[in-house]
């Protein structure tokens, strides 16, 4: 073979998933980034150069401080989400994980409990977050039982459209996605390097703290990456569990898309990258994940 | 550092279900004895050493250190510290913070932990390599490392599980050498499982040789190469030659070092009388092994039987023989060394 085939060769090879990610990925970024400068008004856009969609996005959020603008309190609102789905999610995903990779002794019992795990997945995630509601609702199983039980002496309305029920449904969506990668770093785990320290006077805490989360790292990165991703930009979960009165990123973008306001859809759109971008750019500064891929 | 203490084993049995790995094994090591758990995979070596140290329970019997019994105590109030097959480092601490993990663990101050772990390093001369992460080591450095992870915790007793298997070749000579000179200093008991005779050759003041379960025989190197107790001791210990139905020997085997076996020109023996009360076997040179200092010559006896003789070189190339030659092997009645129980 020539040498121009053999340097070639590794390019040829990319080329189809590079193409693919093009089309799929890099081109309606680029679509979007451009139309966030473009112009609108009532019943059209306009192709311009304008920076006024930012400029409306944090529209009067310097002004008004201590006092927080629309966008800041959304945003705010949206990563207070995000940060307790992420820290339920960790500790729930660590633990399932944890018994799965270090309790349950055969491989073919991983796999069926591992399979059990995700059965939820076999159907829609929007039928997962609506069978919540027959549950919780006023009138609901739960309501129901506690009323019976006299626990409460009149039904509970924290329990369905609020914070809680959005962090419920949250939680059951996406706990398995941090699961699977902690649970993935843990199989990798050398089984003597829990003896090792057992042999040196650690106790089962002081191995989990010391050995297996450090080891973990990159595991619990990556579901994090995953979780805080999908928190962020979600706007069906929180409309739906939340009754349509809790405001989220994903939410403004929705109305100002069916507004036809795509410039300003666009332009909060690429706010709302550059701010998961940061959170993604944070998190790989603690953690290298390069290990794990 | 804590005192030396003799380690005991009382009965000593490991079963997994139905199915016995260590059946009841008694077993006494003097304080500051380096001992050899020699066997083939599977015969209970590995197990019987970590139910010392504590990783695996006990199904009966007990185990004393120093006298007191220890099978219920956690393995870090045993005395004893282990070294696992393959280090088992911490792949994500330092050197230092590997060695100072046990001390860390028991609420030792960090300044305080730190000296002490770099005092260990010394030891074992790898404190230069203190800020390494153990992927950045070599082989012979993870397990100087590893064996200074084991001895901060003062162990009257250290156990090492096939620690030189994870070795080339000539390192393996040259950290065996090590092991032995640290125990040496310290001067307290290690146990060493290993597979390989050569090494608890070198090692050992005390061979436990185990098969299935069992002890074969328990001795010094010299007393377990000269007087092998079984025909599975004598073939698995190497070096010698097993006779099943031995002439001179009252009815069972015998074994015969192959050092001892002369060989004897056919067309000579004429000469040289069949006296000297030698017992002799005819064969043919079947193989002819050149290995430095001897020539290791197969013998196909009459009878399917194999000889195997150690020449020495000088000897052989004085006196050499062809493949296919007639010779005959002959060795003196009383090197031929009586074989107990038949199970091989």
């Amino acid at each position: 073979m020539s040498a121009f085939g053999k340097t070639s060769t590794p390019y040829w090879q990319a080329l189809p998933f590079a193409l693919v990610f093009l089309l799929f990925f890099v081109l309606p970024l680029g679509l979007i980034v451009m139309v966030s400068f473009w112009d609108y008004n009532g019943y059209q856009i306009i192709p311009a150069f304008t920076g006024q969609n930012y400029l409306d996005v944090f529209d009067g959020c310097i002004a008004d401080l201590p006092d927080l603008c629309l966008t800041f309190a959304t945003y705010l609102s949206t990563l207070e989400f995000g940060l307790m789905v992420w820290a339920i999610t960790l500790v729930l995903g660590f633990t399932v994980a944890y018994f799965l990779a270090f309790h349950v002794r055969t491989l073919t019992m991983q796999i069926v409990l591992f399979l059990l795990c995700t059965i939820p997945f076999w159907t829609s995630n929007v039928i997962r977050m609506i069978s919540w509601i027959p549950l919780l609702g006023r009138n609901g199983l739960v309501n129901d039982t506690l009323l019976r039980l006299g626990l409460v002496s009149e039904p509970q309305d924290w329990l369905l459209y609020s914070h809680f029920s959005v962090v419920l449904a949250f939680v059951h969506l996406y706990t398995l996605f941090m699961i699977v990668p902690i649970f993935n770093s843990m199989m990798r785990i050398d089984r003597s390097l829990l003896e090792a320290a057992r042999d040196a006077g650690a106790s089962g805490w002081q191995t989990v703290w010391n050995v297996v989360v450090p080891l973990c790292k990159p595991g619990i990165a990556i579901g994090s990456i995953f979780v805080v991703t999908i928190v962020m930009g979600d706007f069906v979960t929180i409309g739906v569990m939340g009754g349509q009165q809790i405001a989220s990123i994903g939410k403004i973008i929705q109305v100002e898309m069916s507004y036809l306001q795509f410039p300003a859809a666009a332009a909060n759109a690429v706010v709302l990258l550059a701010v998961v971008l940061l959170i993604i750019w944070g998190l790989t500064r603690m953690i290298d994940i390069r290990k794990e891929l | 550092m804590s005192e030396p203490a003799g380690l005991e084993l009382a009965a000593v049995t490991k079963r997994y279900g139905r199915t016995v790995a260590v059946d009841g094994i008694s077993l006494r090591v003097p304080a500051g004895t380096y001992c050899c758990l020699l066997g083939p995979s599977g015969c209970g070596k590995t197990s019987t050493l970590r139910m010392v140290a504590g990783h695996e329970e006990v199904s009966d019997g007990d185990i004393m250190l120093g006298g007191e019994v220890i099978n219920g105590l956690p393995p870090a109030r045993r005395g004893t510290a282990m070294m696992f097959q393959n280090y088992a480092l911490f792949p994500h601490l330092d050197c230092l913070d590997n060695v100072a993990f046990s001390l860390k663990m028991r609420g030792i101050g960090k300044a305080d932990g730190r000296e002490r772990a770099h005092r260990m390093l010394q030891l074992v001369e790898m404190d230069a390599y203190a800020g390494r992460l153990p992927a950045q080591l070599s082989g012979g450095q993870q397990q100087r490392v590893a064996l200074a992870r084991a001895l901060i915790t003062d162990p009257r007793i250290l156990l090492l599980d096939e620690p030189l298997s994870a070795l080339d070749p000539f390192l393996r000579v040259r950290m065996r050498a090590e092991l032995r000179r640290f125990q040496k200093d310290l001067a307290i008991s290690f146990v060493h499982v290993t597979h390989s005779q050569e090494e608890a050759m070198a090692l050992a003041d005390l061979i436990v040789v185990m098969n299935g379960g069992r002890i074969e025989q328990v001795g010094s190197p010299r007393e377990v190469f000269n007087a092998p107790s079984s025909l599975f001791v004598a073939r698995f210990i190497g070096g010698h030659n097993v006779i099943e139905d031995g002439p001179g020997a009252t009815g069972g085997a015998v074994a015969v070092r192959n050092d001892l076996v002369r060989l004897v020109d056919a067309a000579t023996l004429g000469g040289g009388g069949p006296g000297d009360g030698e017992i002799r076997r005819s064969g043919r040179v079947a193989g002819i092994e050149f290995q430095g200092s001897v020539v290791r010559v197969t013998v196909a006896a009459d009878a399917d039987l194999e000889l195997t003789v150690d020449v020495a070189e000088r000897a052989f190339f004085d006196n050499p023989v062809g493949l296919g030659d007639p010779v005959v092997a002959a060795w003196k009645p009383e090197d031929a060394h009586a074989l107990t129980g038949g199970s091989a």
